[in-house]
């Protein structure tokens, strides 16, 4: 297939479009309105619709409605929206209906920034919105991988009964790179026999709830749903390795910064020094095995977490080590991208912490 | 690997010139990245972007280090030109900058591409004329390729800007090879 | 033995958990009835609220959503979106329409969404315990306006139905009661008339209901209906503020 030049948040859309997303209800907020702008172009000659709500909060509500009918739906939004929109993601949730929702990340917290963040990480894998639950969320580093995780979190969604996110930065929805549009491995996926599209009595009537007040039945639900996490954690964690082999320290990042960390990496090898990545590609489920199997490694003396943000990811990343290495951290936010020199500058403090 | 930062004020066309050799990197089975600036700096009227065009993987698109640096106006010089990493080459629009670069350890190219433009007929191709010098130097890309790009970008409705963008191109590579860089290495 | 009465198929056989003397049962018929008798019961799909109807989903013999608090429309324009032949219908109490869900019930109606809203007006906040709504009249006692509503602090009463006949996008909107047999009959030919719009896709049509609420307002079942006749109405008085033919 034929390689196009487009940008993060146009090649989602697109992305979506060719997963069979066929409604998608959005509300304008920089850096994410690409997005909207291109379903409200695109999407009615796929054959769907794009309406445009009246807030981020109705927009998700919206998007229940349509998940509730068994369509393929997004929603897409950046920080103070998505914020707005968590209520409605705990719905969902509660509800297990599945779903795509777009998070690019911008600085906080309040009204804060427009410009690239990873402060919404916390938001985005602990929960966000109120009660027991976890989203998959994905943390493409590339539009590339934007491109093949988005076709995949419709998949993902459907087969587990979740909704998805997609959490990317300002840098990956304004960057324009060259994709490919390659539609992911079939899976088989379950009929959607509990949506609501009218009776004719031939099946009992179908409900979408999030409401069950006897505490013995939110019980067992909630126990059935934790069961499922088990199996997203066993069968839907990913993570990229990057010049781990021999390296004495290993940095963990996600997203756009573990580009600029790659560009390190690169450079310090060329000056013969090895330093390794391990780049988690969800961030829930969280790749704990890979920091636990590195940590117990005699080769690996010290993580090093870098973010943009003042440290939220590396709370995973030393429940991963689990107290065996040392997690140091460097973090730009704000709106503040970390240099490659001064995450070059962090990268060789810590190998000189290393070596002493 | 070229690294360059494009910089002026919205409306000189920077983007589209980032885009323009993304574009032809593209075609050119090159690995690309173009970031554009759409912080607070946007709404003071300036723009800017990065541009990667490189035969290996493309790691970060942040340009932190530039190969390149093409700066359209004034404040530009004065925010991207410690960006210029050393060797590398900074195109400046000497229309409208009339500041000398002091620097001594990069290849420096005055070239009045706004001027041009003007005497060529149309001041919005300012942008073709530094790039046209860009190709010259760099050889990053073809100008084959960029002029494919152009006509993809103006579509069959604009086929009457395509010579004159053609045309800033040959006046932007005839100027740089007339000016004397300022290498002093 | 003749048949001279049954309940609607429009309703399932579990028993209301409503109040003695709460309308809510009376208004749910209403709606299952018209259901059954458009012969669209197989094609409804209704959005329950929060408040003292969220467990409409359990009454209605139909495809059912439960939506969060104040967001029905929302919900239901979602549905409409991906089944634009089913007929959707929003059934919502005053605290969700008018307080918490202004927005999306203001949008819906100016968006034009071809769906049935059901707004049942009883001037509190019943299922939390009796607190003031935006609905509550001057004067009038809740928990939360312990010396009545006090239009300094507390402001004035909302009304819903001439703020949404005011929209463009709205079709039909009418107040009615049901505090005799008389006005149920109306309510019933104003609820199905609202249905009639949805299936002939004219547009956004609303029926406002004024409903008693005996536990929280603190009075029996027949001085609610009395109160609601003769304080609630001049507040809110009963007619139809818009019909687009």
């Amino acid at each position: 297939m034929k390689k196009v030049l487009m940008k993060g948040n146009e090649a989602i859309s697109e992305a979506a479009i060719q997963a069979g997303c066929k409604f998608f209800f959005g509300y304008p907020i920089t850096p994410q309105n690409e997005i909207p702008a291109y379903m409200a172009k695109h999407l009615p000659k796929a054959g769907g619709r794009y309406t445009q709500a009246e807030s981020e909060i109705a927009a998700i509500n919206m998007v229940y409605g349509a998940a509730g009918c068994g369509a393929r739906v997004m929603t897409s939004s950046s920080s103070p929206g998505m914020s707005l929109k968590q209520e409605g993601i705990s719905y969902l949730a509660g509800a297990q209906l599945p779903c795509v929702i777009v998070n690019i990340m911008r600085s906080g917290p309040g009204l804060g920034g427009i410009l690239p963040a990873q402060s919404d990480y916390f938001q985005a894998v602990k929960g966000g919105g109120h009660g027991d639950y976890n989203l998959i969320v994905y943390a493409p580093s590339t539009v590339q991988e934007a491109v093949t995780l988005t076709m995949e979190a419709f998949d993902v969604a459907d087969l587990y009964l979740t909704p998805v996110m997609i959490l990317g930065d300002g840098i990956l929805g304004q960057v324009m790179e060259p994709v490919e549009f390659i539609p992911p491995k079939k899976r088989k996926l379950p009929k959607k026999t509990w949506a609501t599209t009218g009776n004719d009595g031939s099946r009992p009537n179908n409900l979408i709830n999030s409401l069950y007040i006897e505490a013995d039945v939110l019980y067992e639900r909630t126990l059935a749903q934790y069961k499922k996490y088990d199996l997203i954690k066993e069968k839907e964690t990913r993570y990229e390795l990057y010049n781990t082999a021999d390296a004495e320290v290993i940095i963990a990042a996600y997203g756009s910064t573990a580009r600029i960390v790659k560009s390190v990496i690169d450079g310090l090898l060329e000056e013969g020094i090895r330093i390794g990545l391990i780049r988690p590609i969800t961030v829930w489920p969280f790749p704990y095995t890979i920091f636990e199997e590195y940590a117990s490694s005699d080769k690996v003396k010290k993580f090093l977490t870098i973010e943009m943000s003042m440290g939220q990811m590396i709370e995973d990343v030393k429940l991963g080590v689990n107290g065996k290495k040392p997690v140091d951290f460097f973090g730009r936010t704000g709106g503040k991208i970390p240099t490659y020199d001064e995450i070059k500058g962090k990268v060789i403090e810590v190998i000189r912490e290393v070596t002493a | 690997m070229e690294k360059m930062i494009l910089a002026g004020f919205g409306g000189q066309g920077i983007m589209s010139m980032g885009q323009m050799i993304a574009y032809a990197g593209m075609v050119e089975d090159k690995n690309v990245t173009w970031l554009p600036s759409y912080g607070p700096e946007m709404r003071g009227g300036t723009a800017n972007c990065n541009v990667i065009v490189s035969d290996k993987d493309i790691a970060s698109p942040i340009v932190d280090h530039a190969s390149t640096v093409i700066v359209m106006n004034k404040p530009s010089l004065e925010k991207f030109e410690h960006y210029v990493a050393p060797g590398g080459n900074l195109y400046i629009n000497s229309s409208l900058i009339d500041h000398k670069v002091s620097r001594t350890d990069i290849h420096v190219h005055y070239i009045p591409a706004s001027d041009i433009a003007v005497e060529i007929g149309n001041v919005k191709v300012a942008n073709m004329v530094l790039l046209g010098a860009l190709l010259k130097i760099s050889k990053v890309i073809t100008e084959k390729s960029v002029l494919d790009a152009l006509s993809k970008v103006l579509g069959s409705s604009k086929t009457h800007l395509f010579e004159i963008n053609e045309l800033a191109l040959e006046k932007g590579a005839a100027l740089v090879s007339n000016t004397n860089p300022n290498i002093a290495m | 033995m003749k048949t001279v009465f049954e309940k609607t198929k429009g309703l399932t056989d579990k028993t209301f958990h409503y109040c003695p003397g709460c309308t809510h049962g009376i208004v749910h018929r209403l709606v299952a009835e018209s259901l059954v008798e458009l012969n669209v019961l197989d094609k409804a799909i209704g959005v329950a609220p929060v408040g003292c109807s969220v467990f409409a989903y359990e009454y209605f013999n139909c495809d059912m959503q439960q939506a969060s608090h104040g967001r029905a429309p929302a919900v239901a324009t979602g549905i409409k979106r991906v089944l634009p032949d089913s007929i959707v219908f929003t059934y919502q109490g005053d605290g969700d329409l008018a307080s918490i869900g202004s927005a999306e019930i203001m949008h819906a109606a100016a968006r034009g969404e071809n769906i049935t809203v059901i707004y049942v007006n009883n001037a509190i906040f019943g299922m939390t315990g009796g607190q003031m709504a935006p609905t509550t009249l001057i004067g009038q006692v809740t928990t939360t306006s312990p010396n009545g509503r006090d239009p300094l602090t507390d402001g004035y009463p909302i009304n819903m139905s001439e703020m949404l006949a005011q929209l463009i996008g709205s079709t039909y909107i009418e107040r009615v009661s049901i505090t005799n047999v008389k006005n149920v009959k109306h309510a019933k030919k104003a609820i199905k008339k609202a249905f009639e719009n949805q299936i002939n896709n004219k547009g956004f049509s609303m029926i406002e209901i004024l409903s008693t609420c005996p536990t929280n307002w603190g009075m029996t079942p027949l001085d609610s209906l009395k109160w609601l006749d003769e304080k609630m109405q001049s507040v809110f008085p009963l007619g139809v503020f818009k019909e687009v033919k």
